[in-house]
């Protein structure tokens, strides 16, 4: 730690987030600089070709910004919700031996909240996909 | 150990069971046929908690390393919370029958939300509060955007989650730099770091943003955008239930976070508060002027309401916090009676919100019109109804603690205020006889709260039912 005893602690704990500080500050002028230099040295020539959609050599069909059917939604938020709790099962598991019966029964409780919603939704028909 | 601590958060677990059991039941068998029974089961539970905390009121206990506290001020919130939420739902059976709406998912979401204001107004740590708050937050935004083939709905739905999102980001900020500077999450840790020695700027700046996220979710100005829209365009019952129980829980989550993490720099977040009130109680007054649609003339009725009872709150004082919660509980009360009659508005069947359609109520429906008349005046705060008592409290407080310009700033803007309300009483019985004319009929429940409501606006000026007693006890446990 750098900085000597008579030191504010949060101006010691300030001071070792530097590096942090001066990075941030390369990322954000690095980034302006790659992209302001875009702007002003590459060489633009544009007409209509150039700025229409290219779609395989064809003409564009219709609008990119097309909907489509809100169940991919659906199981994308499943996905999310289920891959959670994995990423809350690992750190349970790994740290299981220091946490005894209380943190055995906590997860077990919120796995069964987590299997009360997935019934719900399977009896709901959310997964029906026809 | 643990068994202690779960039974602090006993009503909690129980609301919690309770509506994960009902929900599978509900799904398992006649899905919505059964939602009308549900919501019954639940506000008569609702009903039952709150008498329950109510009567078995103890000393100060907290639980899961001081996590959660369960106190005086606590119960207060929510037995308020309680009752205010079974009315709500008891009032909304008919209308979402009617419109075909009621779906057995809405007491069961209001009832999570429920569980989440109780958590909310029980917390004492910083990581309690923002689970809390966004147990609650979630269910909300779902039941705004209930009605999925309405536009309204779903974009109010769609604005309060991405404003709530804003909030919530804004009081997680706040709660990071409280976090880095104090060392702990804990609010009595915070304190005793405060107090311990100088407040660094760093955690005035946390300080400041936990203010913001707190005041989107009371609404206070400049942080109410959302609240007309989201007013306006969910259902009604919907509406009703966002303008108290939600209200109550964001307001003693708000003064518990002030007084319990910095009670001791008040004059901190005191000007700051201060501030919101102001701004608040002005903006609630004038914007309503313009409005026609009774729902959107709430939502700045309540923006307008907000600012009193932050009043209470800048105030900084025990005597703050028992005017607040004195307040709120009055606000509730009148809300509560104001919606069930905003219910009942219909015209050939279908709900109107056009607050011209109450031309010349009172030669149709002459005690309908008197219970309105006596809310809309307890609203505007005119005594000697109770709603002027609710004012008179938070006045008073803000004068003994030095703040006489908030008063009467708060004075004029109810003066101004009272114009709105008025108005509706004009046209209820001077208005002229136009072709809007309201049906008639009323269901039994909506009539029975109306009624209810009304006459507590009269009768509560003896004794205002000893809450104030109440809150008295309330905020000394918060404030001592």
């Amino acid at each position: 730690m750098r900085g000597n005893q008579r030191e504010n602690p949060v101006e010691v704990l300030l001071s070792d987030y530097l590096p942090i500080a001066i990075f941030f500050g390369m990322a954000i002028g690095l980034g302006l600089l790659l992209m302001l230099s875009a702007v002003v040295i590459a060489v633009r020539n544009p007409d209509p070709e150039k700025l229409s959609a290219y779609e395989c050599g064809f003409n564009a069909f219709d609008d990119a910004r097309m909907t489509f059917d809100v169940r991919f939604y659906l199981v994308a938020i499943l996905f999310i919700i289920f891959d959670l709790e994995i990423a809350f099962l690992f750190p349970w598991a790994v740290s299981f031996g220091a946490m005894g019966m209380v943190g055995f029964w906590s997860m077990m409780v919120f796995l069964a909240v987590l299997t009360v919603g997935f019934a719900y939704e399977w009896k709901k028909g959310a997964l029906e996909w026809a | 150990m643990i068994s202690a601590d779960l039974s602090v958060v006993l009503p909690e677990i129980a609301l919690a069971v309770y509506a994960m059991v009902a929900m599978l039941a509900a799904v398992y068998t006649s899905k919505d046929k059964a939602a009308p029974i549900l919501v019954w089961i639940t506000s008569a539970l609702f009903f039952a908690l709150a008498v329950w905390l109510g009567v078995t009121a103890g000393e100060t206990r907290t639980a899961f390393g001081g996590a959660i506290v369960d106190d005086g001020f606590a119960r207060f919130a929510k037995v308020v919370i309680l009752l205010s939420a079974g009315a709500v739902l008891l009032m909304s059976i008919e209308h979402m029958r009617r419109s075909r709406s009621l779906l057995f998912e809405f007491p069961i979401l209001i009832t999570l939300a429920v569980v989440g204001m109780m958590l909310m107004v029980s917390a004492h740590d910083l990581m309690t509060l923002y689970v809390a708050l966004e147990l609650q937050s979630l269910a909300l935004y779902v039941v705004a955007a209930l009605r999925r083939d309405s536009l309204k709905s779903t974009e109010a739905g769609l604005k309060y989650f991405v404003l709530g999102a804003l909030s919530s980001g804004l009081l997680l900020y706040g709660a990071s730099l409280v976090y880095g500077y104090a060392g702990t999450t804990l609010f009595s840790g915070i304190l005793a770091t405060i107090e311990g020695g100088e407040m660094p700027i760093g955690l005035l700046f946390g300080l400041v943003f936990l203010i913001t996220g707190l005041g989107f979710k009371v609404s206070a100005v400049p942080f109410h955008m959302w609240t007309p829209d989201v007013y306006e365009g969910a259902p009604t019952p919907v509406t009703a239930f966002f303008a108290t129980a939600p209200k109550m829980a964001a307001m003693a989550l708000f003064a518990r976070v002030m007084h319990d993490a910095f009670g001791a720099v008040p004059g901190d977040w005191g000007q700051v508060v201060a501030v919101l009130s102001l701004l608040s109680m002005a903006l609630g007054a004038v914007a309503a002027i313009g409005q026609r649609n009774i729902k959107r003339l709430m939502a700045y009725s309540s923006i307008a309401h907000m600012g009193y009872a932050l009043m209470g709150l800048a105030a900084g004082t025990q005597l703050g916090v028992q005017a607040m919660l004195i307040y709120m509980a009055i606000y509730v009360t009148m809300s509560v009676g104001t919606f069930a009659f905003i219910l009942s508005m219909q015209k050939d069947g279908q709900p109107v919100t056009d607050i011209r359609s109450l031309n010349m109520l009172s030669a149709s429906e002459p005690l309908k019109a008197l219970a309105m008349l006596v809310l809309l005046f307890s609203l505007a705060g005119v005594p000697p109804l109770v709603g002027f008592f609710g004012k008179f409290y938070v006045v008073r407080a803000a004068v003994d603690a030095g703040l006489v310009w908030l008063a009467v700033a708060g004075v004029v803007a109810s003066v101004v205020g009272a114009f709105y309300y008025l108005r509706i009483v004009f046209y209820m019985y001077f208005g002229e006889e136009g072709d809007a004319q309201l049906d008639g009929s009323m269901p039994a429940v909506l009539w029975g709260f109306l009624m209810v409501s009304a006459f507590a606006m009269v009768a509560g000026v003896v004794n205002l039912f000893g809450v104030e007693g109440l809150a008295l006890m309330a905020a000394q446990t918060l404030v001592n």
